[in-house]
């Protein structure tokens, strides 16, 4: 057999010189005839996929769920308890503004994101000069190390020395400083608003991707119809983007869902634990107070709604794939 | 300026100041508001710490420009606290998850793409589904298996666990690559004679190599991003990572140095920021890979 090398995308090349290659004479060996089989090699090449996964998702889910109905802590295993963390997670007042803080956050981010996101992804779909340039720039947001940038925002935001109180005072909107992340009710307000910063890009430039498959001339019938943006937008552009829409929509609510380092770096969860989401709270019982019972219990109590996105997530991808 | 409103999408057309209402002021403002935080953190990692904390009505701030920018908060951050340390080890970590992740999604990705096996279907949705599992879920019963598994406080906390929330990405994006890989291509090296596996390596993944490249990119980024097990799994100084390094030990207490911070945050984004840069296209692609799964 002669040696092949393949080189990167020369497969015409490889193709040709394979085609050259004598003919394979039977292997006799079992360990090849079984390499052959497509039913040992398929399960064999997911084999290290499935033991990390397994390992360091699988087994963690289980144990995260058996913790949850013990009395467990850093170092002591505990004993069962039944569903008692459950229920004392449930009538924590701290918790329950913190499942609160999860759904108006992830609604209103989502709706911002997405509604930003579309707005920002058709201007981009227009041609001007340096559009490379600003669409790879309007990406920095989603690439660099979320915590940083998060930094960046919490200095932005500083009570004493905040820029933007700054600006406004300049402006003569303002006369005292706005406590933007130190004000109870404006706290969560402003994490939102990192959030939307961070996640809109995301949107924008899966969007695009989906706008530049739609076909101008659609839009150019339907204008030469007489039809107004407004209406071409709602009757051409969004029906045809509905799709990508949905996926990245999805996966989003999930990430926003279940985040965690904006509001601990913001906020730390404060002032007077009002802007706590599951994730930061879970943190707070379980690592910090070290009551890992009560901290499993506390992020378990994101899985229903989790769960449920998934199962739309994969109902969906199958109907559309399925068409 | 040469914008052309007629260009098919656009969805402006006629007099100038509706392309300036339409598009120049919005897209000005978009551009000012995304990339306004990275040019505070610039501004801030040069500015000397006396023009730093002047009060926010003080006559003579000037917070947009310094006219006496300096190099003391990037000197600090290297000789005051362990930053090389935490580059390299954000780095190392990065690089080698991202190479585990890779060699487990390309032969999970090619088995679901071509073969045909019992609980292909299942396994490649289980695959799918943890993708979507967030770490938060996780991170406490997660602390303690790697406590268990003597792992606590090494970069091998990360390195395994990192490719568990990179193998599903890489998988879905390499598996939709296989699939346009036409079939003929190693049924013609099987008919001459290569086996399954060398017509895999030797010619299906060669052509693979723009979505190993996306996929690697995107893998790398998210690696080197990463916080909460960094965080969690992680406690001394000169094991940390770069979010992790300069949460931990920029602030101390009630106090946060603003100037190392920013300093610190600027160059830990640098080097992702450069990457992304000279792979804009295949990040792209990947971020788009990965939403249509």
């Amino acid at each position: 057999m002669k040696p092949i090398r393949g080189g990167a995308g020369e497969a015409g090349q490889v193709a040709a010189r394979l085609a050259t290659a004598p003919r394979a004479v039977s292997r006799g060996s079992l360990v090849h005839r079984l390499l052959e089989d497509e039913r040992v090699l398929g399960v064999l090449l997911l084999v290290p996929t499935i033991v990390l996964l397994t390992l360091f998702i699988a087994y963690p889910f289980a144990k995260g769920i058996w913790i949850s109905l013990t009395s467990a802590s850093v170092g002591q295993a505990g004993e069962f308890v039944y569903l008692k963390n459950f229920v004392k997670v449930w009538n924590d007042s701290i918790f329950q503004r913190a499942a609160y803080n999860t759904f108006v956050y992830t609604a209103i981010a989502t709706v911002a994101k997405l509604a930003l996101g579309m707005w920002l992804a058709i201007l981009l779909n227009r041609h001007f000069r340096g559009k490379r340039l600003v669409r790879a720039a309007m990406l920095l947001p989603f690439i660099v190390p979320t915590v940083l940038s998060t930094f960046a925002w919490k200095w932005m935001f500083d009570p004493t020395f905040s820029v933007l109180n700054w600006s406004l005072y300049q402006l003569g909107l303002i006369q005292t400083r706005i406590g933007w992340l130190t004000d109870p009710t404006l706290a969560l307000g402003s994490v939102i608003a990192v959030n939307v910063w961070r996640g809109m890009p995301f949107y924008a430039i899966s969007l695009l991707a989906g706008l530049q498959t739609v076909s101008p001339e659609l839009q150019e019938a339907a204008a030469i119809d007489g039809a107004s943006a407004w209406q071409r937008f709602w009757r051409i552009t969004w029906p045809l983007l509905l799709p990508v829409t949905m996926v990245v929509t999805l996966f989003s609510v999930i990430q926003t869902f279940a985040d965690f380092q904006l509001v601990y770096v913001l906020t730390g969860g404060g002032p007077a634990n009002s802007t706590h989401l599951f994730a930061t709270y879970a943190y707070q019982i379980g690592i910090i107070t070290g009551l890992l019972g009560e901290g499993a219990a506390a992020s378990l109590a994101m899985f229903p709604l989790l769960f449920v996105i998934v199962v739309i997530q994969l109902w969906y991808i199958r109907r559309v794939e399925g068409r | 300026m040469a914008a052309r409103g007629s260009s098919g999408s656009g969805m402006v057309e006629g007099a100038l100041w509706r392309k300036w209402v339409y598009f120049y002021v919005p897209m000005t403002l978009f551009v000012i508001g995304t990339l306004f935080p990275f040019y505070w953190m610039l501004v801030t990692a040069f500015r000397p710490d006396g023009e730093l904390y002047r009060p926010w009505r003080a006559s003579n701030n000037t917070p947009f420009w310094t006219l006496h920018p300096t190099l003391e908060h990037v000197q600090n951050l290297f000789g005051q606290t362990m930053f090389a340390t935490w580059l390299w080890n954000t780095m190392f970590i990065a690089l080698v998850s991202t190479v585990i992740a890779l060699f487990c999604g390309l032969l999970a990705g090619y088995a679901l793409a071509r073969l045909k096996f019992p609980l292909a279907g299942g396994l490649g949705t289980s695959i799918f589904v943890t993708y979507l599992v967030p770490p938060t879920l996780l991170f406490i019963p997660l602390a303690d298996i790697i406590r268990n598994f003597k792992l606590g406080d090494t970069p091998w906390s990360l390195i395994l666990t990192y490719p568990t929330f990179l193998i599903p990405f890489c998988t879905w994006l390499l598996m939709g690559y296989f699939k346009t890989i036409p079939r003929e291509l190693e049924e013609c090296a099987r008919i001459d004679g290569a086996t399954r596996i060398r017509a895999m390596v030797q010619v299906i993944f060669p052509i693979a190599t723009p979505g190993i490249l996306s996929a690697g990119i995107f893998a790398f980024t998210l690696s080197w991003n990463e916080f909460l097990y960094a965080l969690v799994f992680l406690s001394s100084p000169q094991q940390k990572t770069v979010p992790v390094g300069v949460v931990s030990e920029l602030i101390r207490g009630d106090v946060f140095y603003w100037g190392p911070l920013m300093a610190g945050a600027l160059l830990g984004s640098v080097p992702v920021a450069l990457m992304y840069s000279f792979f804009v296209e295949h990040y792209v692609a990947g971020l788009t890979g990965s939403v249509k799964g």
